[in-house]
């Protein structure tokens, strides 16, 4: 128990280490090593900050939705504190990507805002799950906050298809995806490289915060447990 | 009984309550009157903008009208500890929401039908010829708005924040039925092709579909805790 506990940190150190790097090295790349846009010029390396955080928390929605239906099969505490915190960071990942390209946006298309169709998805998911966050901070029973979320991260994750699909029908603006395409890239070779090294940094980070968040959660089980037992 | 039967029973339930004192569709009904009435002074009474705005009002006004009336269903069993007579009831938990979505959806249809004549006349358009069309885009809207209402409102009924939480999870969810309803009525109320309305009719069914299989396999986890 202990040696597991041990090499657990042990591991999560190394995790945490390998963040460290992944980030610096990512973030040389986009900022130093990666061309400036031929046509954007500088503010174009927004793009390996916005792509892997947007990317990340569609994996982190993606997690939720995993761990949601396991927790309703199972009812397995862990699979909500997986699933509670993989929205937190989620939520933060998205929110971030959305500030990040507003930033991009301003001078690329001249505008803050605008109601392309993936711009608008975006917004409708956090503020989904924004809606999620508030409904578990609301319910007093935690056994109870926890099948509420676990049925809507469910349907949530499972209205996203139909909300961009409608939205899309709607209008369209959005430059279209350049990696996740099928045919030959369109991206210069040390982009694609920025893009894809930043990438798992995001990734890296993310599952570190996942695990930090998890614990914390433990460590907050653990207290009521031991409040209760000497409170009796 | 047969379970058609007993969702029939709780429906019936539903709508006999209401109608002996009618305080969600008179409420329902004058919301949804002010709601298009205000409307025209946010646009500053200009008729073309009107018009080209008047099905994305009508289908504000009736995604908040909607949602007054899905708090209330819901609410209403709280008292006297309605929820346990209920869950009591020898019926399979699916039929239980299945009978609260037909209460649900009939009263907000009602009140639909009801504003229809009100929107004609407020923003002077002629709809009469065209209702079977209309109706064809607002029944699968109006059910689906139904279906998700009655499932979250199930989560947020016993909330202190329960007025703001319904509406901040409904609306994001219900967006592509607010976009899908708008669309369509436009396509009618503007006499164009009909088949313009067919990939929003198309995408309701999906909706529909998505959250009436969602809601039927979870509400039992829902009320059981």
């Amino acid at each position: 128990m202990v040696q597991g506990a041990m090499i657990g940190r042990g591991c999560e150190r190394a995790l945490g280490i390998l963040t460290v790097i992944g980030l610096v090295i990512g973030l040389y790349i986009a900022f130093v090593y990666a061309p400036a846009d031929a046509v954007q010029g500088e503010v174009q390396r927004l793009m390996y900050l916005h792509v892997p955080l947007i990317l990340i928390s569609y994996l982190a929605f993606f997690v939720v939705f995993v761990a949601s239906i396991l927790y309703l099969w199972r009812r397995d505490r862990q699979y909500d504190a997986i699933a509670h915190s993989s929205v937190e960071i989620g939520v933060l990942f998205t929110a971030l990507s959305i500030a990040v390209g507003s930033i991009w946006g301003r001078p690329t298309w001249g505008v803050w805002w605008t109601w392309d169709a993936r711009l608008t998805t975006t917004a409708i998911l956090l503020l989904m799950f924004l809606g999620y966050l508030m409904l578990r901070a609301l319910v007093d029973d935690p056994s109870r906050g926890a099948t509420f979320c676990a049925v809507l991260g469910i349907i949530g994750f499972l209205d996203i298809p139909i909300i961009h699909m409608s939205v899309v029908w709607w209008r369209t603006l959005h430059q279209p995806a350049s990696m996740l395409r099928p045919g030959p890239s369109t991206v210069a070779l040390n982009m694609q490289v920025a893009l894809y090294a930043n990438l798992v940094a995001f990734g890296l980070l993310y599952a570190y915060l996942l695990i930090k968040r998890l614990q914390i959660e433990r460590a907050r089980e653990e207290l009521l447990r031991l409040q209760m037992e000497l409170l009796g | 009984m047969t379970f058609a039967r007993r969702v029939l029973a709780i429906a019936w339930k539903d709508l006999v309550a209401e109608w002996r004192d009618r305080e969600s569709l008179t409420a329902m009904c004058f919301f949804a009157f002010l709601v298009l009435f205000l409307f025209n002074f946010a646009l500053g009474g200009d008729q073309t903008l009107i018009r080209g705005a008047a099905s994305g009002l009508l289908w504000l006004a009736f995604a908040f009208t909607s949602v007054l009336g899905l708090a209330r269903s819901v609410q209403g069993e709280l008292a006297n500890d309605c929820l346990d007579g209920l869950l009591l009831y020898p019926a399979e938990r699916e039929a239980i929401f299945l009978g609260k979505l037909c209460g649900s959806f009939s009263i907000i249809l009602l009140v639909e039908l009801i504003s229809f004549p009100i929107f004609a006349v407020l923003y002077n358009m002629d709809i009469w010829s065209q209702l079977p069309k209309l109706l064809l885009i607002t029944i699968p809207a109006t059910l689906g708005f139904a279906t998700a209402g009655t499932l979250l409102s199930t989560m947020t009924v016993g909330l202190r924040a329960r007025e703001a939480m319904l509406p901040f999870l409904l609306f994001p969810m219900t967006i592509p039925l607010i976009l899908a309803a708008v669309r369509g009525t436009e396509v009618v109320l503007r006499r164009e092709a009909f088949e313009l309305a067919m990939p929003w009719l198309k995408l309701m069914a999906a909706f529909d579909l998505l959250f009436l299989v969602g809601s039927l396999l979870t509400f039992e986890l829902l009320i059981e805790e």
